[in-house]
């Protein structure tokens, strides 16, 4: 193990991670990468080919509980993921106490949340404020239904795929207005209106990074989407989408170094500081889900999807499932890195980055990608 | 209609079951865990003095003005799906009338670039 490490020393050291730590978090990668895995396994039942309706409902009924069950402990484990590479970049040992290497830890927080007190504030609307966090939590979990696991391993697959997946994520902002608006507390309102104009900036170019991806596709359907990168990932043609798309992801999910609905120093907790107990975590499971959804998508759009590097018959021993679970876990590794090695940015920068750059620039990419289309199309224009 | 049904039943099924579930959680926890308010505990949080006005105060206008420009721009790109999706079968006539109203929309965006309406100090 230590030989391992020493291998590549230099390059542990350069993102600040000694050996005890780099243990951890490689143990706890490999289990998070294993619960994501999951999730894609339980869709592989194909539950029985009967086509009276009541077993056909029955079936989507077990295909659902089998996304949504593997999901949340996904998203329970992402956290124990967070949590142990955060302190191995900032050379703390994270949480080791509750099971061996802190394995059991989620399960502790869960039954923590459930235990607690809910409170509603006695000046809020109490039938908004619980609601919103359960919006937030049902619109984060319905997007699953059209993430294609691995070739026929998808619920759905809907020739709208990809207008679905925006359509529900312009949703999302429902949930973070209602909990602002209805919790009646200055920090949570001001939390609510950054955050909701952070989500509608940045989905634009998100809008337009996609519609490049489309051009090169000709479809909406994300089955066909990953098949189309057959010959060659998207990253590798699209470079500048996959840059701008993964920094607007890690806006559209609030995440640092775009968190400023929560910067602690100014705004508390952000949207959800009236939030206790099973409602916080809903907001929580919400959001780390909306996390690992955007670690899908990016892999559908630009990683190949379940697509092996390179058509080697080595490679395509590998399910495909657990390749694209692999690119998935390197999504949230990198969203996790990025909150431990940036700092936060100013509003102000947030939005002129959002409107100023990635605007401009992935309209005249989206462009320039269809010009060059086109000039293949019909080279008498040239 | 068959196809209809056989593409989007599943999905309210699964919406169904989402909104149960969150349902449950909520509720069970309202339920079994132990309530216990007092006056200070419910009164919104305001760091340590009690809050002397109601939350829902004026805002800055800019956050409107973002909104606003977020429909103009979410509905270009609502209208630019469908032509990047033909794309493989768009004539030149097809092409250059998308590429009119992108100039159009290019126009309007630097006009609102220069009146300052992306501006946040």
């Amino acid at each position: 193990m230590e030989a391992v490490y020493n291998l590549y020393a230099p390059l542990w050291k350069l993102i600040g991670l000694e050996y005890h730590n780099a243990i951890d978090v490689a143990y706890t990668s490999l289990v998070s990468l294993g619960v994501i895995l999951g999730s894609t396994f339980g869709i592989l039942f194909d539950v029985l080919n009967i086509n009276t309706p009541i077993f056909l409902i029955l079936s989507f009924v077990l295909k659902t509980l089998a996304i949504i069950v593997p999901l949340l402990i996904a998203v329970a484990y992402t956290t124990l993921l967070e949590r142990k590479l955060m302190g191995g970049i900032q050379r703390r040992t994270g949480p080791v106490v509750v099971g061996a290497y802190g394995l059991l830890q989620p399960l502790a927080d869960g039954a923590k949340l459930f235990l607690k007190e809910t409170i509603i504030p006695s000046n809020a609307n109490a039938l908004i404020f619980l609601a919103s966090p359960t919006v937030a939590f049902i619109l984060s979990l319905i997007t699953w239904t059209v993430i294609p696991f691995e070739k026929g391993a998808v619920y759905v697959d809907i020739n709208v795929g990809v207008v679905y997946i925006l359509a529900v994520s312009s949703l999302s902002v429902y949930g973070i207005i209602m909990a602002g608006w209805s919790s009646n507390s200055k920090y949570a309102f001001l939390g609510a209106l950054r955050s909701a104009a952070q989500l509608i900036s940045y989905e634009i170019s998100i809008g337009v990074v996609i519609l490049t991806i489309l051009a090169c596709v000709g479809s909406l359907n994300l089955t066909d989407i990953v098949l189309a990168q057959n010959h060659v990932w998207f990253v590798f043609p699209l470079f500048p989408s996959f840059l701008m798309f993964m920094v607007s992801g890690l806006a559209e999910t609030n995440r640092a170094p775009f968190d400023l609905p929560e910067a602690e120093a100014e705004l508390v907790s952000g949207y959800n500081v009236e939030y206790s107990a099973m409602t916080f975590a809903l907001f929580f499971l919400g959001e780390y889900a909306h996390m690992a959804l955007m670690g899908s998508i990016t892999s559908i759009f630009f990683l190949g999807g379940w697509l092996p590097p390179i058509d080697l018959w080595i490679f395509n021993l590998v399910p495909g499932f657990i390749w694209f679970g692999m690119k998935v876990t390197a999504i949230l590794f990198f969203f996790v890195w990025t909150r431990a090695a940036f700092p936060r940015y100013r509003y102000d920068q947030l939005m002129r980055i959002g409107w100023k750059v990635f605007l401009p620039i992935s309209l005249g990419w989206f462009l320039f990608v269809v010009g060059i289309i086109l000039a293949f199309q019909h080279s008498y224009l040239l | 209609m068959d196809d209809l049904l056989r593409e989007y039943l599943p999905i309210l099924i699964f919406l169904g079951m989402a909104v149960a579930l969150g349902l449950v959680l909520i509720l069970a926890a309202l339920v079994l865990a132990v309530r216990n308010p007092d006056p200070e505990k419910v009164s919104a949080f305001e760091c340590g003095f009690n809050a002397f006005d109601d939350a829902r105060m004026k805002f800055d206008v800019r956050f409107y003005l973002v909104s606003i420009l977020f429909i103009i721009f979410d509905l270009e790109i609502a209208f630019l799906f469908p032509w990047a999706v033909s794309f493989g079968t768009l004539t030149t006539v097809g092409f250059w009338s998308m590429m009119v109203f992108l100039g159009v929309l290019t126009i309007g965006f630097a006009y609102e670039w220069k009146k300052g309406a992306l501006e946040w100090e």
